[in-house]
């Protein structure tokens, strides 16, 4: 699947709760369910540290496709981050650099991506093309 | 007396707005209060009537201008119960007043190990320009620590007043905690040492009857936008005895008599602290707020917001797991607390959901969430508009958020 068929789906998803509460619902329970994340991890060099929340991002390149692993102390942020990680996971430097995200807007996040919000998550979409960028230059 | 709640949110148009189609409930006080329609009224006649710079001005309208800035201070004056109208100095607020004393008063009386006593639960306001003359001039922090209950460890306090001891400066009310502070106490005992006291009191001025000369307090320091005046302008008051000597903050127009460059000479009190063109509509907007609170009665305001404090009280510990963040018996006009396993940035997103406005996180006192051990809290604080309907709707939306978690 494309990165944009992947944000359609979630659109798709998120479409059929029309109310508020089901969509923050649905976030919390991506947010419960992201329980991958290595302690050995969760070191300062992979804090993004918003005003109002935490998020830890780490990164790896492997045949030639990038891979994210991220937490958050606040779920709400979470269940962000596993969507995003859902949409940029696996995809290559050139794939997540040229991602438009419209999916986050399109399910009424938007918000949660303003640079007044200091959650911590716009710090982290900005690493996570910082880490393809990084990527992209070693492999040449 | 009943107290005219209705009449009072009429007075304030924001309260009436829906936030994400829900009515707002405003209980972010703390932070910023809103503005009756008088104040805004006031501002809009001093811009569009009679605006010009003031002082100076040999014509009609910088005359008018100036008789209404100055007619600001004095009712500034006679709300705080100054002994004198030239010790209150306009400035940009809490953290301006609180720097001023930190330059001037710090320039002047304080000296490598001379030590200076501040509070675990001080705003970084009353932290960071300590901290700054630390480095300039080798300056000590006594920092008193707080018992479990958010009250201050009185003890210690008692063991840091020293013959090194410069000042003391603490809050009068914690944004946090709101905790009360022993201010009265506080004050007898330095000055039996001779130390002067700076209080901040962004917290409390709306909420408590202040009386700086009944306080005896050296300084005293708060912000009009937290008293229903509009943003900008702020409050330092000073004794004329202290003020007189210390040095100017910033130089420029209006705080000189007589400037050559052979020597400048200063301007009498308050102008001596007042550099530049103040903010003269935002104080006008300060004195029409100092009206409205006074026609409604500071005392009126105490007595309803005690009775909404203890409601919310109440109403909060109906909700299980909850943990509250200063439980003195002597605290006021805000609540702080989380929700169990809940981060207070969750609870804060799902309640603005709901229409309702509080703060979470660290309410910039980040040393007081380190003694706390934790990242923030959830912050309602309340205001004379608020009612117990909207702390009931306070309650149903923490329940909600509660739902949503499982």
């Amino acid at each position: 699947m494309t990165v944009n068929e992947i944000q359609n789906d979630i659109i798709e998803e998120f479409g059929v709760l029309t109310d508020w509460m089901d969509r923050y619902s649905l976030l919390i329970e991506l947010g419960n369910e992201l329980n991958d994340f290595d302690e050995t991890y969760r070191v300062e060099q992979n804090l993004i540290e918003g005003c109002q929340s935490k998020v830890w991002l780490h990164a790896w390149m492997e045949n030639g496709k990038i891979h994210y692993v991220a937490d958050s102390d606040a779920i709400i942020v979470k269940g962000i981050i596993a969507l995003l990680i859902k949409v940029l996971n696996g995809r290559t430097p050139d794939e997540i650099l040229s991602s438009d995200l419209y999916f986050i807007d399109r399910i009424g996040l938007k918000e949660h991506l303003s640079p007044t919000r200091s959650n911590g998550l716009v710090a982290m979409v900005k690493q996570m093309r910082l880490y393809a960028l990084a990527f992209k230059s070693i492999k040449n | 007396m009943i107290f005219p709640i209705n009449n009072i949110r009429n007075d304030f148009p924001i309260l009436h707005r829906k936030v994400n189609g829900k009515p707002l409930v405003y209980f972010d006080n703390g932070a910023t209060t809103q503005k009756p329609v008088a104040v805004i009224k006031a501002m809009e006649e001093a811009v569009f009537e009679y605006n010009s710079n003031i002082h100076r001005g040999v014509h009609t309208l910088s005359n008018v201008c100036t008789e209404a800035f100055e007619k600001a201070r004095e009712k500034v004056a006679r709300f705080i119960g100054a002994a004198h109208t030239h010790e209150v100095i306009f400035t940009r607020g809490t953290t301006e007043s609180i720097n001023l004393v930190t330059s001037s008063f710090g320039e002047m009386f304080l000296n490598a190990n001379d030590e200076i006593i501040l509070t675990e639960m001080e705003h970084h306001s009353n932290i960071v320009p300590w901290q700054l003359l630390q480095k300039r001039k080798g300056v000590r922090l006594n920092i008193v620590p707080i018992r479990d209950d958010g009250t201050l460890d009185m003890e210690t306090f008692d063991a840091f007043l020293c013959e090194n001891t410069k000042l003391v400066t603490i809050a009068h009310i914690s944004n946090v905690l709101g905790t009360v502070n022993p201010v009265n106490e506080i004050v007898e005992k330095a000055h039996q040492r001779g130390i002067p006291v700076l209080i901040d009191g962004a917290q409390a001025i709306q909420h408590l009857s202040v009386n700086v000369t009944d306080l005896d307090c050296d300084f005293y320091a708060f912000s009009g936008h937290k008293m229903y005046a509009p943003t900008g302008i702020g409050i330092l008051y000073g004794k004329e005895k202290w003020l007189n000597r210390m040095e100017p903050y910033h130089g420029g127009g209006e705080m000189i008599k007589h400037v050559s460059f052979k020597g400048t000479t200063f301007n009498e009190l308050p102008y001596k602290f007042e550099a530049g063109t103040p903010n003269y509509t935002a104080a006008i907007g300060l004195g029409a707020a100092i009206d409205y609170i006074e026609s409604v009665g500071l005392v009126n305001i105490r007595e309803y917001e005690n009775m909404l404090f203890d409601y919310a009280i109440s109403r909060m510990s109906e909700i299980e797991n909850v943990t509250f963040y200063g439980t003195s018996a002597h605290r006021t006009s805000l609540i702080s607390f989380l929700l169990n396993g809940i981060h207070p940035f969750d609870t804060g997103t799902l309640l603005d959901k709901m229409g309702i406005a509080v703060r979470t996180g660290h309410h910039c006192a980040q040393p007081l969430m380190k003694r706390l051990n934790i990242q923030g809290t959830v912050r309602a604080s309340f205001a004379m508009y608020n009612t117990c309907e909207e702390v009931d709707a306070l309650i149903n939306g923490l329940v909600k958020v509660r739902q949503l978690f499982g």
